[in-house]
Order: C-alpha cells, then structure tokens, then sequence
C-alpha cells in the first residue's frame, strides 16, 4: 500500500537526526501557530503565497535561501567539528551519516541556497531597473517558486524519513546506481532536483523574455544597468545548461528505477559519459550563480563610488563571453580521468582564457573606485571583500586549470578551498550585498549598519580561517570528503578550520541579529525618499516599498544610468519633472497555481521516491487538473482605476520633492 | 594446498588470515604511527619522484607568475578604497571618468598575455606529464596491476606472481608502471608524494608511469570519495632498494592464501579498515578477466537498516 | 503596523482603496500594457526560448545514444531491429499531422469553427497513429528480448525515441484540452495564443524527429 515505506524508515536509532527534526519541527509548529492565532493566514494567502507579483517572488526567494543557508551551515558545522574530533577515532558521526551530511551541505548550498538567492534578487530587481511593472510570464514566477520550494523540502523530509543520498553532491555512478546505492538516499536527491530543476528552468526562460523583449520606452539593450545584463547571461545559461541537467539525472533515474544501463558497469554502461554531461551542466551552474553577483557589485561599487561603472561596454562584451566560454571548459573537473594529454591540454586552456574577461571585470571595478569618492556603508565592505577574495580564489582556479598540477590537487582540500573561496567570496558576499542594498527598498527600512559591518568582519575573518588552511591541507596530500583521517600533521589545520567556521557562526548570529533588531526599529530606521543611497538606477524612482505596479507611467529613458540623469535635470531646473497623465493599471491576478502545483509536486515526488504508486497517479493527475483549472480563468487581471494610481504616485512625488527642495539647499 | 587443521574450506581462509593478521596489524600499525609521520610533510610540496618533482615546479612557476598579477591587483583595491574614500579631500573626485581607451588596452592585455604564457606552459605541461606516458630509463618498468575494491587496495604483480592488499613495496630508482582497475566504483588511486592521481574505473583500464627516486616510505590513498569505507581506503608505499625487493617478493612467495577467482570474488565483498596483507600466488590473467569483466564487478551492500533499499549499511 | 504589513507596502495602500467588488470587475478589453510590444509576441517568444531548451535537453539525448550505439553487450544492434517501413509510416504520420496543424491553426486564427476542429481532430488522429505505432514497436521489441534492459544501446534507444513518443503523448493532451477549451470560450486571445505555443511545439516535434529518424533509424541500418 504504501512501497517502501514503513515506520522503520524513521532513524529511531540515530539521536542526531532525531533530535534535530524534532526541533525543526516544534521551530514549524510553533511559527505556524503563531501566525494562525495572529490572524495571518488570510492575509498571508492573499499577499503573498498566491502573489504572482515578481517582488514578493524574489522576497520569498531569498527567504527559502537564508533557511536553508542556516541547515546547509549546520551541515558544515558538523563536519568541521568531525573533521576536528577523528583523528585516529570515529569521531562522533559514523561513516554513513557523515556521508549523508556532506551530500547534503553542497546540494543544499548550491541548489537551495545559492541558486534561489541569486534568483530572488533578480526577480525583485530587475523589472523595477528595466522600468517595467513584472516579468514577462507572472504567473509561471509563481510556479517557479514554489517547485524551488519543493525541491529544499523533499531533501529536508529525507533527514526524518529514510535518509539523504550519500554520494556526494553530484550522484557520480556507479556509486550511484543501484548496485552499490540501493537506498532511497539518491532518489530523494534525485527527484528534489529534477523538479526544482523544472523551477529554474521556467525562470530563465522568463527572465530571457522579460530582458529581451520588455522595457520602457527609450531603454535600449545599451542603456541598461549592468545587473540585467547578468540577469540576462545567466538567465540565457539557466536555459542552456539546466535541460542537460534534467536529461542526465533522468538516464540516472531509468537507470536506477527501470534497470537501464546507461551508467552501470554491466551491458555497456559509461561512467565517463555521467561526468561528460553532469559537468557540461555543472560549470556552466557556478557561471550561472557568479554573473548575478558580478551585475550586483557593478551596481554597488558605481552606486557607492558615486562614479558610473566604467568601462560599461566591456563589461557587457566580457559579460557575454564569459557566458559562452563557460561551456567550452567542462573536462577540468576531471583532468585526471585519463583523456590524454591533448584533450586535458586544450580544456586547460579554454579554462585559462575564460579567466581574461573575469579579470578585464576587476580592473573595470578598480577604475570604477578610482577618481571616486568611496562609502563605506556595507554593501561596499561586502564588495570590498569579494574583490580581494575572489581574485584570490580565481587565481587558485587558474592553478587547477594547468593538467599536471590538476593531477596532485584535483579531489584535496585544495580544489574545496577553492571552490568555496570563489562561492563565498563571489556568490554569497555578492548575494549580501544586494540584500543589504536592496533592503530599504524591499521594505521601506535600513539595515541595521553596525551590526552588519560586524557580520561582515565576522564573515571575512571566519572564511579566511576556515579555508586558507584547507589550501595548505590539500598541499599536503588530504583528499576530501574524509570521515576520519590519522596523519597527525593535518591536525592542526583542521583545527584552525573549525575555529574559522565557529566565527563565521558568530557571523551569521549577528546577521540574524541585525535583521531582528533593524525590524524592531524600523521607524528609526525608515527610508522615506525610497533613494537612501543616492543611486543611479531606476529602482530608486519608486516608493520603498514600490506599489503593486511599480511605476505610475512607464518611465521614458534617455541614456544609461536612467535615473542618474532624471536626477541631474530635476537638480539642474529645480523642480521634479512635470506630474505624467495618470491612466488605469492593469495588473496580473493572483493565482493558487503554484502554491497547488507544488503541493502535488511534493507527494509526487515522495511517492516517487518510496515507490507509492497510485500516489504518483493522483498527484500527476493532480498537478495536470491544476494547470486545467488555471488555464479556464476568464479573469486574467485586475484593473487599478487611475484616480487611485495617481494618489499613490504623488504621495512618492512629494517625497522627492523634499529630497530635491534639501538638496538645493545643501549641495 | 596442505589442509589445515580446522577443517575451514579454502574459501574461508583469507577471511581467517584477516582475522589472524590482526595481530600483524597491530604491530604494523605500531610501525605506521612514525612511519606516518615522515609522510606528513606538506606532500605535494615535498615530492620523492621525478613526475611529483616536475608538478611541484609547474605549481611553484604557475603560481609565481599569478601573483604577479594578483598581488599588485589586491594591493589596488585596498590602495584605491582608502584613497579614494569620500572623507579624502586631497583625492581627486573624476564623476565623468567612466572610459580610457588606454586603460582598456592595458586591461585586456595583462590577463590575455599572462594567460598566452601560462597556456603555453599547459600544453608542455600536459603533454610531458601526461599519466600514460612512460619515464625516460634505462632500467626497465615494474610492472604493477592495481584494483580498487570496496574499500581496499589490490595490487598485483604479474612478472613476479604475487600480490598484495593495502600495502604496495616498490624498487626504488626503478620507473612503475601501473595499470589500474576498479572492481567496483570509481575511485582514483594517489601517492601524493610521487605525483599525479588517476581513475580507475570499471571495465576500463588507465595508465600511470610514477617513479621513487630513494628509498623511503609514503602515503597512498584514494582520491575519489567511493562510499561508507572510504576513509578507511589509504595503503603504506614503501620504496626499498632492488635488493630488499627481490628478497621481500621471496618472502611473499613463501606464506600466505593464493589469488585466483574464488579468493577475489571473496575480496570483492563490502569491508572496511583492512589490514595490509600478501598473496603468495598470484593468477596473471586475474587482471584482464576484471577489466573484461568475467569476472562481474563486486557486490553492493548486502544489508541495511531496515532493509537495503531504504537505508543500506555495510557492518564493519 | 507589522513589518509585514509595511513590506505589503504602506500598509493598506496596496489594497488600493478599492470597493470590495473589485475583483468581480470585468477587465478592460486587452491592450498593450507591456511597453509597445504584444501579448502575443512575448507568449510566443518565451514559447521559442522553451523550445530552444527542449532541444538541448534533446542534443544530450542523442550525444548519449552517439556514445552508446555500440554498445550492445552481445545482444542485438540497430541493423537487426529497425523496421524501416514503420519508421517510414510514422513519419508520414507525423508529418502530415504537421501539415494538418497548421491547417488548424489557420482556421483558428480565420474563427472558422470546421476547420479549426476538423483539422485539429485528423491532427490528433495522426498523432495518436504516430503513438500507436510507435507503442506497437517498443512492445514488439520487448518481447523479443531486445527491452531498454539488455543492453547499454538499447537504454539510449528506448529513451531518446521514447522521450520524443512522451512529448507527442502530451501534446495530443494539450491538443485536447485546447479543442476543450475553444468550445467552451470561442476564440478568444489568450486561448488563440495557446494555439500558437501548441502549433509550434507540434512543428518542433516533427523537427525532432527527422533528427531521430535519421541518426538513429537510417544510420542505425546503414552501419
């Protein structure tokens, strides 16, 4: 009746994992409680889980993201600590649960926390700076979302019932078939990511439309901001690369579900074919995570240097090259697979030459600081931080690039210093960023600034202890993924590394500080102009928050950096531009389609995973009525009558008019 | 075969052996703590053989001529941020200065020229240490089989009709050539004092030419994580002069079980932390029957809690 | 005010004031509200972009059969299995039920009710004898132990011609759905632009499978 499962697939005997659940789920029960007894749940289901509107999207992105930075965090903390603790001893977790926990840090950080933090801030952003009112396709958005959500929570059921997979982040066969992974640990992976992957998908295929076919009038593809170039690039590689995704993990899955032998080692299965196409995804993936973050420093480092980015043509031109290089590099991840020289060589290169664009970016970055006049608020300090780190990171990028040194360092400490120098010192410090910048204007209040200037320290500090020493670890022979170890001279360095991790906790503890405290005083804390920083763009023309439908009349563009220039005309005539013809809005409608989808997505994917299979008939039918039902509305939108548009907008005027009115007074 | 007293069948015996080597392990493990200690340098760094040699100095060159770059670049950023900073009044303010075509050239050109460079040393690189080239020597190749297990190390040696598990000696100053396999899963076998890793996989089999320039003993592990025994998966490599290997073959060749296909389908089930030990007798053409998979590969785990499809363990 | 409620955006203004009748307001006829470019341009743009990604996730499909078609563990190869007059009779299917859907989507566009659900039903017709034969294939080669299981080749087979029979099985679904629809709404824009991803999808599928029927049929008895 119910496949595979029973009750013993709950770990009874494991207290770790058992406790731990239990905690998440009072943490559940007890938010959930007190959000129905304060009356939420309408408004909640109203606003914001029906909402098809691309900032509360990007919001609830970037929501999903920070809970699962927390679980993917503890999963590092924990093997840190065992790392620490087994030298010449079990430590305190055993082999198959080290195993799991591994797995389950680099799945949940790349595709959980990574990937759903870069699309939250371009689902906010990148409308409000092309000057439009949503994305191309709202309601797929929605969709999108929630099958993201799916995904973080098929691997987060795995933690209490049965378990993860453990075979790393990436399920190489034959390890991951069935012969030598028969458990329901690579299922859950599996199906987590196939229709999260679905999630991904449809956003890029939304974002590609939006950036290419919609804008306001005037802003041509040259005139626009950076970060939707980048949304562009990466939104362009989503589409690219996730399709092979899908297509490998799906051969991964008829291997393992219908006993075809596409990677098995019986009957002709290739194991060398998996990494081909598994990498062929998997680097155009990390360019798909880095190029946001490039877009979101050019932002800050212009914003905060009160200078234009400099140097905008090359850095669309090396944006786009990086973009297509970013194919032609897969075979480094396995240089040691035996290619021969020829093969190895060439993909050497190609991964040196993908190195000059990103450079020609720093060096854009630099001139853009230089003649400046630098603020050092936080979203500086992060980018600060990403320039140092990340040129350092790459530079270790470019040393595993080279074969024969790729030979002694591929698989050590070494490569996972560098990856997570490259990660967090690009992806995540550039994710930071644009949350503290685009904070105010997501809710219409600051960040506390001390608390996360301290978070940062904390963060930069606690990364540099806790991977420089796995630099020197893989310079000394230890390979990855080790669950115990006896060679007394790694010791130390693992030491040190624990420590690092602990401070970056503390790092993390003043994150969640700021935002309670900046919460708690948001009125001190207000941004009334809906410009606290002085930009440069055209989200800053809007309300913090911005209204449903983002701007009153579509602003007309007349050169690069939109705002920038409506600024230095109303500063030059001294006085706001003349109030616009207000006409009515038509919004897109909210729809349930995505939250419900999901839903059935969700024990689709369960009964996949434990072989319930008129589960995944109901659900399947279930999730196809779904999309019936959305596709019958008649309703489609909802009309915001003009009158009402033009209350909004000129209570946003006034707002501007005091900020002009002050600075006529005080240059 | 002489009987043995205890009326085991033979297909029991390596078992036994491994139950009773525990007594040699513990003295072996007495000897590997210091052992362990002389590997325990920065070993990457501090290589024994001619390839290792040779990757330390493309590593050293490599990283010199980037720091070249990436020194000045970081001591930019900082030296721009804090000259550059708002309450700076001596700084010069530039609001307009957003494109020097002078600068662009110099900003193209640094990384392009510096990866023409290190380009150029790729593809020598790549093509000299290449892992299936052979070593330049007189002396001819030792020829050695390797195939990795769940979760140990094989190690045959055709010509001299041995083999050994977890535990690989080696002539020094004589160039290795190994021929890989796994019975199982991916792994990748490394002596990270010697030099470059490689795969081996399933059906398949990859090249690796290393050498031990002196006698001495390293680590060797593997390098591609392969399951719940994985870290139990490193072997002692101890180098000696030609001599002490002729007479360590002897001595193997004088006690211990023989591998032929009944003992490695013994083998090739799931254990974890196996202590080194010898074959006496060594089939020759084991090692094309695994790579041609006569032989099937091993099994997986054979149990799990409840049931393997839910959660497999392997008991250790 | 909750910091909720604030992020709604200055707490019941984005509520708009409006009566609680708002949302039982009929629309306003559709105009272009999206700077100056259409509706039907953008659904069908994204649609292009979808298609694009389908064909990648097709090129991995096929760069794994290339790989594999040697692989026959002993068991039967292409040239043993492949009947070329039933490849033969479901490409003329699959094409001519292209040459009817675009019919449909003619007589869709024209509002002529005969031709829209004629040739939408000869189109589902088609494609169901596309499936049908197809079906009779796999299930043919099954019982003579050439299954997905024997061997390396036959996996890739099974998988990249049966994806492109998954693909055809869902558009004949959504090919329903859309009759249904046009039925009960008449010919309305929304549901017209939903014609036009179907059509174009159902051409790129035909696009496939000429590639199918070349890499894997044609060359797979030449060799």
């Amino acid at each position: 009746m119910l496949g595979k499962l029973t009750w013993a697939a709950i770990p009874f005997d494991q207290p770790i994992p058992l406790i731990a659940a239990a905690l998440v789920g009072v943490v559940i029960i007890g938010v959930l409680a007190w959000v129905a007894l304060k009356g939420w749940l309408p408004y909640l289901w109203r606003e914001w889980i029906t909402s098809v509107d691309h900032k509360r999207i990007g919001i609830m992105y970037i929501l999903l993201a920070m809970v699962m930075l927390l679980r993917g965090f503890t999963d590092a903390i924990m093997m840190r600590s065992q790392q620490a603790l087994s030298f010449q001893s079990q430590g305190y977790l055993p082999p198959e649960h080290y195993d799991q926990i591994f797995s389950a840090h680099g799945t949940l950080m790349i595709f959980f926390v990574a990937m759903p933090f870069v699309i939250g801030l371009m689902n906010f952003v990148m409308p409000l700076q092309l000057g439009i009112r949503d994305v191309a396709f709202p309601t797929l958005n929605s969709v999108s979302l929630w099958l993201t959500a799916t995904g973080a929570l098929l691997v987060n059921i795995s933690l209490v019932v049965g378990e993860f997979a453990r075979t790393g982040w990436l399920p190489f066969p034959p390890l991951s078939e069935m012969t030598y992974s028969p458990g329901v640990g690579v299922d859950y992976y599996l199906w987590a990511i196939q229709i999260s992957g679905v999630g991904t998908l449809l956003t890029g295929i939304n974002f590609v439309t939006t950036v290419l076919k919609i804008h306001a009038p005037g802003m041509t593809y040259m005139r626009m901001p950076m970060f939707c170039w980048t949304t562009l690039a990466s939104s362009l590689l989503i589409v690219a690369a996730f399709p092979i995704l899908t297509a490998t993990l799906a051969m991964l899955l008829l291997d393992r579900y219908l006993g075809f032998h596409f990677f098995t080692n019986e009957a002709g299965g290739n194991v060398m074919m998996f990494m081909n196409l598994i990498w062929a995804w998997g680097h155009p993936e990390v360019y798909i995570l880095i190029l946001p973050a490039f877009g979101i420093f050019s932002e800050v480092i212009s914003t905060f240097s009160r200078k234009p980015l400099f140097n905008y043509r090359t850095m669309v031109i090396a944006t786009m090259a990086i973009c297509i290089l970013s194919f032609t590099v897969w075979l480094h991840h396995f240089f040691t697979m035996g290619a021969g020289a020829d093969v190895n060589a060439i993909f050497g290169i190609a991964s040196m030459i993908i190195a000059v664009p990103t450079g020609v970016k720093v060096f854009n970055w630099l001139f853009t600081m230089y003649g400046g006049r630098v603020v050092y608020s936080s979203p500086m300090l992060w980018s600060l931080g990403f320039m140092v780190t990340f040129v350092i990171g790459g530079m270790t990028g470019v040393l595993l690039a080279m074969p024969p040194v790729d030979f002694v360092l591929h698989n050590s400490l070494f490569l996972v210093a560098h990856f997570h120098n490259v990660i967090i010192g690009g992806v995540l410090f550039g994710a930071f960023a644009g949350y503290t910048y685009w904070f105010p204007k997501a809710f219409g209040f600051r960040l506390h600034e001390r608390l996360g200037k301290a978070s940062f320290w904390c963060w930069v500090i606690g990364f540099y202890a806790a991977f420089m020493p796995l630099y020197v670890l893989g310079l000394m022979g230890m390979t990855r993924r080790m669950q115990h170890y006896d060679v007394p001279a790694w010791r130390p360095w693992l030491l040190i590394a624990a420590g690092g991790a602990a401070i970056i906790l503390v790092g993390i503890i003043l994150q969640i500080a700021q935002l309670v405290v900046s919460i708690r005083r948001r009125d001190a804390l207000r941004d009334e102009t809906g410009d606290p920083w002085n930009g440069r763009s055209l989200e800053w023309a809007t309300s913090s928050p911005p209204p449903a439908f983002n701007f009153a009349v579509l602003p007309h563009v007349e050169g690069e950096e939109a705002y920038w220039g409506i600024k230095q005309r109303a500063r030059q005539q001294a006085k706001l531009a003349d109030e616009p013809n207000y006409a009515a809005i038509e919004m897109p409608r909210n729809s349930p389609t995505g939250f419900i989808c999901a839903f059935f997505a969700t024990f689709m994917g369960f009964a996949l995973i434990w072989h319930i299979w008129w589960m995944v008939a109901l659900a399947a039918l279930g999730a196809y009525a779904t999309f019936v039902v959305f596709a019958w509305r008649d309703r489609v939108e909802y009309v915001i009558p003009a009158d009402v548009v033009a209350r909004i907008d000129r209570a946003n005027r006034s707002a501007r008019g005091e900020v002009l009115a002050r600075m006529q007074t005080s240059p | 075969m002489p009987a043995k007293p205890d009326g085991l069948p033979d297909s029991e015996r390596p078992w036994q052996l491994l139950r009773s080597t525990g007594a040699r392990a513990r003295r072996s493990a007495g000897i590997m703590a210091p052992v362990l200690l002389t590997a325990c340098q920065p070993a990457v760094l501090d290589p024994r053989g001619p390839i290792g040699i040779a990757e330390k100095t493309l590593l050293i060159d490599s990283l010199a001529i980037m720091l070249a770059i990436v020194v000045p670049t970081i001591a930019a950023t900082l030296a721009f941020a804090w000259w550059f900073r708002a309450s700076n009044p001596r700084a010069i303010y530039l609001p307009n200065f957003e494109y020097s075509g002078r600068i662009e050239l110099i900003v193209w050109s640094i990384p392009l020229l510096t990866i023409i460079l290190l380009g150029g040393v790729a593809w020598i690189g790549s093509h000299d240490l290449d892992p299936a080239k052979p070593l330049a020597s007189k002396t001819p190749a030792l020829e050695v089989q390797v195939v990795s297990l769940d979760w140990k190390w094989l190690f045959i040696y055709p010509r001299q009709g041995v083999a050994s598990v977890n535990q690989l000696v080696v002539p020094a100053g004589v160039p290795l050539h190994f021929s890989l396999t796994s019975a199982s899963v991916m792994n990748a076998f490394f002596i990270p004092q010697l030099g470059s890793m490689i795969y081996t996989m399933n059906g398949m089999t990859t090249q690796l030419n290393l050498q031990a320039d002196a006698p001495g003993t390293f680590l060797g592990q593997s390098s591609h994580y392969s399951g719940d025994g994985f870290s139990g998966m490193h072997f002692e490599v101890r180098a000696v002069p030609s001599e002490q290997f002729d007479a360590w073959i002897e001595d193997t060749r004088k006690t211990g079980p023989t591998l032929d296909a009944a003992s490695y389908v013994e083998l090739t089930k799931q254990s974890m932390n196996t202590s080194p030990f010898t074959y006496r007798a060594a089939d020759a053409t084991l090692f094309q029957q695994i790579v041609t998979q006569q032989l099937p590969p091993g099994p997986g785990p054979q149990s799990g809690r409840p049931h393997p499809s839910v959660s497999p363990r392997t008991e250790y | 005010m909750s910091a909720f409620q604030a992020a709604a955006g200055h707490g019941d203004a984005n509520r708009l004031g409006l009566d609680p009748g708002w949302r039982d307001r009929q629309p306003l006829a559709e105009h272009a509200a999206r700077g100056a470019v259409s509706k039907r341009i953008i659904v069908g743009y994204g649609f292009w972009i979808f298609l694009l990604s389908d064909i990648i996730m097709f090129s991995a499909f096929f760069a794994t059969y290339a790989v594999l078609v040697g692989q026959t563990a002993g068991g039967p190869s292409g040239r043993e299995l492949f009947d070329l007059r039933n490849t033969g009779l479901q490409t003329a299917c699959l094409l001519l039920s292209s040459f009817t859907c675009g019919l449909a989507s003619v007589g869709a566009q024209a509002h002529r009710a005969s031709w829209f659900y004629g040739a939408m039903a000869a189109t589902f017709i088609l494609g169901a004898a596309f499936i049908g034969l197809e079906a009779r294939e796999f299930a043919d080669l099954v019982a003579r132990g050439a299954g997905p299981t024997r061997s390396a080749f036959l996996s890739a087979f099974f998988t990249l011609v049966g994806c492109h029979g998954l693909h055809v099985t869902a558009g004949l679904l959504w090919l329903l759905t859309i009759m249904a629809q046009m039925f009960a709404k008449g010919y309305r824009a929304d549901i017209l632009r939903r014609m036009l991803c179907f059509s174009l999808f159902w051409h790129a599928l035909d696009i496939i499978w000429v590639a199918v029927f070349t890499m894997v049929y044609l060359m797979g008895v030449a060799t």
